[in-house]
């Protein structure tokens, strides 16, 4: 017997439900992306444009022009730019190895138990503002280096024939050296992250194979972890460098402020972010704050490059890990 | 057997160099933390959350800057946070491996590391020398240009650990994608988002470069977003390279409050984070 069904009616609507509102939140999702590469061509186009009157003024002297004269008018970028350079070249000779250790120590040595509370508080390193390792700097450090490592340092190392000018003058406390040796410290948790992420990556078929034919573990690391590992741990350094480079504060408080070229890393100097920082909002003409921004531009530029290709590395390694 | 004796003993110098590298970072952590608590309890009292900044050479309190960070920290947040959402948003659910999707989360990541003081720069010539005058605004709007490509990662992040199948499950019964994306792809996610904007938030809150040329600093109490206003970097950045004790002892002050409040977003984060993944 047929029986007779009541089928709801159903209206065709003229588009499927949802299309406008999916159309509306894609396109806003869209546009809120498009916003993060809208920052950064801002901040290009805002610097170059605000670069430019210094840039027409001196020209490519600028880079090789060590005199920063405000009263005269004559600036040129390159104590900071050397500064800079330097500070970080400290900071990664002794952050690297330091970061190595702190990775291979908390992925290959360190008890289960231990792992995540270590992990956690070379990490919390890397939370702390960097002016408050400006003024432990200035207030701590400094008075400690001035007072008990660089007398020392002096008496030998600045006796020495050749290198000895990298140490020579009186003990101040305060200068490039200082100021690496704190960079040290703030890029070491974001180098040996990195490193220990990426050393987590290694199949552990192949160390337990080393392991099997009797290697020691610095043997594994060295030669099973490293070699496996090497694109992801220069992408690490590299990353740590960018962040080097472009640390304001506690760099700012304990370096001098000193625009010259010195050997001696003992002495005060300048970088690019400390000069930025002291300097900027105390900036009489407009000559003056133009050079500002163009070291600033001059920054951008380096840490840009240094970061992008400590982008490239670490997606390479990505890819290898995920493919 | 020489060779066997010299391996173990090369082995066993790296790994005590490994112990002393792990205990050198650890020792920083503790020195640092630990002067700052001796320096800074001692300028602890009522007077620091109650009165106005001093002029030099006399006594007085962090009021304004304190007041001046909450609100430039939380507008930075407020601008911040959905920029970045929505944009992670993007990356996450619409962009599926296109070009354009490949470059904004390669900028995004360089934003994410480059430094501060630059978008200090950027938004110095963008607003201060538009309007003609430091400001709060200027301030607010750089932090959140430093929290955007946080929240951006770790919403792109966390979408990305969302199970396929919740997604397949709410399209299968004829949700369109915006409400799937709200109501299920967000719902699963939100414990990692937050944890992404506190740790953003904990990365501004001790903020110093972007606001020198930005918010600047007022030494009296001002509510008023369109001048310059009091922030706690930029008072201890002054205050602690002065000759004034006073000023240095507020500088202290203030530098524990800001680590505090750092430290505290930052283990509160990562408590929300291991609780989220010990749920699932």
């Amino acid at each position: 017997m047929p029986v007779d069904i009541a089928l709801p009616s159903v209206t065709a609507r003229k588009t499927p439900r949802g299309v406008t509102g999916d159309f509306v939140f894609r396109l806003l999702t869209f546009l809120f992306a498009l916003l993060v590469l809208l920052i950064l061509g801002g901040v290009i186009v805002a610097l170059v444009q605000g670069a430019f009157p210094a840039l027409r003024a001196f020209g490519v002297a600028f880079l090789s022009t060590d005199i920063w004269n405000p009263v005269t008018q004559k600036f040129g970028a390159l104590a900071p730019i050397y500064g800079t350079l330097m500070t970080s070249a400290i900071a990664m000779l002794v952050g690297v190895p330091v970061a190595f250790g702190v990775a291979m120590f908390i992925t290959e040595i360190c008890p289960i138990w231990l792992k995540r509370p270590l992990a956690t508080m070379i990490e919390l390193l890397a939370a702390i503002p960097s002016i408050i390792y400006g003024i432990w700097g200035l207030f701590v450090l400094a008075p400690f280096v001035q007072e008990y490592i660089e007398p020392p340092i002096i008496d030998s190392l600045g006796r020495l024939p050749g290198i000895g000018a990298l140490f020579a003058g009186p003990p101040l406390g305060i200068g490039v050296m200082t100021a690496g040796f704190i960079l040290a410290v703030m890029v070491l948790p974001f180098i040996s992250s990195i490193m220990r992420d990426v050393f987590e990556t290694v199949p552990p078929m192949l160390k337990e194979s080393a392991y099997g034919l009797g290697a020691t573990r610095t043997e594994v690391v060295l030669k099973v972890v490293l070699p496996y590992t090497r694109i992801g741990v220069v992408g690490g350094i590299m990353l740590g460098l960018g962040r080097a480079l472009g640390e304001t504060m506690a760099v700012t408080f304990v370096i001098g402020n000193a625009h010259r070229v010195s050997a001696s890393i003992l002495q005060p100097g300048t970088t690019i972010s400390a000069s930025l920082a002291n300097e900027f909002t105390e900036a009489v003409g407009d000559l003056y704050l133009s050079s500002l921004v163009a070291l600033g531009l001059i920054l951008f530029a380096i840490t840009f490059i240094v970061l992008a290709v400590a982008k490239v590395m670490l997606l390479r390694l990505e890819k290898r890990a995920g493919g | 057997m020489n060779i066997y004796a010299q391996r173990r003993i090369v082995n066993g110098l790296v790994m005590s160099l490994c112990v002393a590298a792990t205990g050198f970072g650890v020792l920083w952590l503790v020195l640092v933390l630990s002067t700052l608590l001796w320096n800074g309890v001692a300028a602890l009292s009522p007077v620091l959350f109650t009165e106005m900044t001093p002029p030099p050479g006399s006594a007085g309190g962090l009021l304004n800057a304190i007041f001046g960070s909450v609100v430039m920290t939380l507008i930075g947040t407020l601008i911040g946070t959905p920029t970045g959402i929505l944009a992670g948003t993007f990356l996450a659910e619409y962009s599926g491996g296109s070009r354009f999707g490949e470059v904004v989360r390669f900028i995004n990541d360089i934003l994410l590391s480059a430094p501060s003081i630059i978008v200090g720069l950027f938004v110095y010539e963008l607003m201060v020398i538009r309007m003609g005058h430091f400001s709060a605004w200027a301030g607010a709007v750089a932090l959140a240009i430093i929290v955007i490509p946080v929240v951006v990662r770790t919403t792109e992040d966390m979408l990305n650990l969302v199970p396929n199948a919740l997604r397949e499950a709410a399209s299968a019964l004829g949700s369109p994608k915006w409400k799937v994306i709200v109501m299920v792809s967000y719902r699963a996610a939100i414990q990692g988002m937050v944890t992404g904007i506190m740790l953003a938030v904990a990365r501004i809150a001790g903020e110093t470069a972007p606001l020198l040329f930005t918010a600047l600093n007022n030494q009296f109490w001002s509510t008023n977003l369109n001048a310059p206003m009091a922030n706690l970097p930029v008072v201890i950045f002054q205050f602690a390279m002065s000759p004034y004790a006073d000023w240095q002892v507020l500088a202290w002050g203030g530098a524990l409050l800001i680590t505090i409040a750092v430290l505290f977003l930052n283990i509160g984060a990562r408590a929300l984070a291991s609780w989220s993944t010990f749920r699932r």
